[in-house]
């Protein structure tokens, strides 16, 4: 997958390709940021000493010091409201959240105060907030450890929300955030962290905007389009149905808010049939959207309805059941298969 | 008491208050007769207070209450969609408000329209918000006054976090008064009770913020008595978070401006948080859309309006000399002026058009924002002409 990343990047010599792991990734894009720019501080539960749950800050403490890597108490509405404070003084804060499903604590925050001061004070106070949550299941843990929540945030007008799937997006796409001058909810794939990618980290710039999607994988007869975690299985899965002799076009969505929808109409203009795949509950999931701007969009180049695959309507299940939840391989071209049906 | 304590929250016999107000504890330096009561920790700052100032504070008092009174009435009359009223707690607003040096930093609820005054905001910023041609709309860092926050309790989190900066800029405990910065934030006796306050309290007491938490209990959230929040005076809250807490007066303009001076300075010099409760009264509606006979006895009220923050700061400067019935009279007609001045404002007040609405949701471009402006647009133009 990272190898198709990177021949999609520009190809800006002398190259300096390092193989790292997704977290990794997120890590050196963090450091980058913070040598970059005095005024970023990460703040959250952990982050210090230990580096966070998932190591994602390791080392950065004793690196900038504890007024620039904070642990803090454990509160996230403390977490994410004082992070509005500190953005206010001029700080650009990074938020992290232990787990999707602890992000609700802080819920008021962001969709109240972090998402419409801008707008609340015509524009004379920005509040440059990266929050980022670990999301997904597909990791054995208990509840609210694996859960979808993008939805509840992309529906929040004044945030951004972005999902990276693969270490060099990550690399970038943490860099590009903190850059944002608009709070950005950063959703980060937690069981691919371990995943190992080549990339150029001495290109001067990312390969694309933040906000832009992805095709990674050109293909004629069914676009699969999707984000963060899921984003593997849908390559696996073209890899698989193109033995098959279906071609499959694949779509990293990389951006939640805005919805870089051009690239999937125009995908879809080609192909006729559309497959949305993520991990959150179908209803009034990204999905969702997705289907109904295509439906407005490019009705008369559709071939077949909108087919979504995702989680079911339920409360994330118990861990030994999510392999029955999530969207796998064989699910995914179950979908196509319908799709190809009409 | 533990040893930090601010100042031990022992009051001379003279400040024993009555029964039914703030108890023993309360520090008190104008009694409701407007007689000076001396304190041996806070006179200090108020001595330096000239006739001057204190024609000022009363001043700040009778235009306030103008303003909340022409609130309250242009609501009445459809210029405004609702008022949230600040009758009663004028003295708790100007004293501390005018405890702040310039580059203190203000996080206010959505009645602090007294401390915006003294801040030196237009008056008009929060009439607009209430007529509902903006949410508040104006720059914070113009006045170091926050916008407002309507919902309970959120902003004392930015509050804590804007003074975490402010430390992490190395503005505490410099000794430098023009770089040692304090912070404020203002809640009510309600807030007390959410979780946002007591994470701030957390957080503050954790990172040593440069924070003061003004606390206006004005006895009543809504409906709800303080009793419904708090089994203790609110002000002891603050020793179970590890700082030091104090309950003043809120109707003595005197002794609010001397206690929030003290804490302003501790916070400044490192020794943040702390938290101020000014026993207060919310002598009318929590807002205009309210109907307090519904709740609380009359006789609660009757008995508050003896405690008044106007009356007793009048009758101690004339009976000091400080002030005659030829000033008195000034600033009621400065008072007319001010109201006329503000029911002009508001009611010629310009809504924005439609089209802005998306202007600000975003500090940077979006494709969002801009296409449905245009198809706004393009619906409105397309009326054009259909006569």
């Amino acid at each position: 997958m990272s190898t198709t990343m990177s021949t999609a990047a520009a190809t800006n010599a002398p190259q300096h390709l390092e193989k790292v792991t997704l977290g990794r990734s997120i890590t050196n894009g963090l450091r980058k940021a913070m040598e970059r720019d005095p005024k970023v501080v990460l703040i959250g539960e952990d982050i210090g000493k230990l580096g966070g749950v998932f190591r994602i800050t390791e080392h950065l403490q004793k690196d900038f010091g504890e007024d620039r890597v904070i642990d803090s108490p454990l509160a996230e509405s403390g977490i994410v409201g004082t992070a509005v404070g500190m953005a206010l003084r001029g700080y650009r804060p990074v938020c992290e959240i232990q787990f999707d499903g602890f992000v609700y604590p802080a819920f008021d925050q962001i969709v109240c105060q972090v998402a419409k001061m801008h707008a609340r004070s015509l524009g004379a106070v920005k509040l440059p907030i990266v929050i980022r949550i670990p999301f997904g299941g597909g990791i054995g843990s208990p509840e609210h450890h694996s859960e979808s929540p993008e939805a509840y945030f992309a529906h929040t007008a004044g945030l951004r929300v972005v999902s990276c799937s693969n270490p060099e997006d990550a690399y970038w796409m943490i860099q590009q955030a903190i850059e944002c001058d608009d709070p950005v909810i950063f959703f980060e794939p937690k069981r691919r962290y371990h995943d190992r990618g080549e990339y150029d980290t001495s290109a001067a710039s990312a390969p694309r905007s933040l906000f832009e999607a992805n095709v990674l994988r050109e293909g004629t007869d069914v676009t699969l389009v999707g984000y963060g975690p899921v984003v593997k299985t849908m390559l696996e899965s073209a890899a698989a149905a193109e033995s098959e002799g279906t071609s499959i076009e694949v779509i990293d969505l990389r951006s939640l808010s805005p919805l870089p929808i051009d690239t999937v109409t125009a995908s879809v203009r080609k192909t006729g049939r559309l497959v949305v795949v993520h991990e959150a509950s179908n209803f009034l999931g990204m999905g969702a959207e997705i289907a109904a701007e295509v439906t407005e969009q490019c009705f008369y180049h559709l071939e077949a309805p909108v087919v979504r695959v995702g989680g079911a309507n339920i409360p994330y299940p118990p861990s030994r059941m999510e392999e029955d939840f999530l969207p796998d391989l064989d699910r995914i071209l179950d979908g196509v298969d319908r799709a190809l049906a009409f | 008491m533990s040893d930090n304590d601010v100042v031990q929250q022992t009051a001379p016999a003279g400040a024993t208050t009555q029964n039914g107000d703030g108890g023993p504890d309360m520090i008190q330096l104008l009694t409701p007769e407007g007689e000076r009561r001396s304190h041996p920790d806070y006179d200090k700052y108020v001595v330096d207070l000239t006739p001057q100032d204190l024609r000022g504070f009363y001043r700040d008092l009778v235009l306030i209450r103008r303003l909340d009174a022409e609130g309250y009435a242009l609501q009445r009359q459809g210029e405004l969609g609702l008022w949230p009223s600040l009758l009663g707690q004028e003295a708790a607003q100007v004293g501390s408000g005018r405890a702040l040096r310039p580059h203190d930093f203000v996080f206010p609820t959505y009645r602090e329209h007294g401390v915006g005054f003294v801040r030196g905001m237009d008056p008009q910023s929060s009439l607009q918000l209430f007529r509902g041609v903006s949410q508040g709309g104006w720059d914070p860092t113009e006045h170091n006054f926050h916008l407002y926050t309507i919902v309970i309790g959120a902003q004392t989190l930015h509050a804590t976090g804007y003074a975490m900066g402010v430390k992490m800029d190395g503005n505490v405990g410099t000794g430098d008064p023009d770089r040692d910065t304090a912070v404020i934030c203002y809640f009510g006796d309600g807030a007390t009770s959410q979780g946002d306050v007591n994470e701030a309290f957390v957080y503050a007491a954790s990172f040593d913020a440069p924070v003061v938490f003004f606390c206006q209990n004005n006895q009543w959230a809504i409906s709800e008595p303080v009793s419904k929040q708090t089994r203790i005076p609110l002000y002891q809250r603050a020793r179970g978070f590890g700082f030091p807490g104090v309950r003043v007066d809120g109707n003595d303009i005197l002794a609010t401006y001397a206690v929030t001076k003290h804490c302003l300075d501790e916070a400044r010099n490192g020794n943040g948080p702390l938290l101020i409760e000014a026993y207060t009264y919310r002598m009318g509606a929590h807002t205009t859309a309210d109907d307090p006979t519904k709740y609380r006895v009359s006789a609660e009220v009757e008995q508050w309006k003896l405690r008044d923050p106007i009356l007793r700061l009048k009758t101690y400067l004339a009976h000091e000399g400080m002030a005659d019935e030829t000033f008195f009279q000034s600033v009621d007609e400065e008072a007319d002026q001010f109201a006329q001045e503000l029911r002009d404002g508001c009611i010629n007040m310009a809504t924005m058009p439609g089209e802005t609405m998306w202007d600000h949701v975003y500090a940077e471009d979006h494709p969002v924002m801009e296409a449905e402006r245009a198809a706004f647009l393009a619906y409105q133009a397309s009326f054009e002409g259909a006569n």
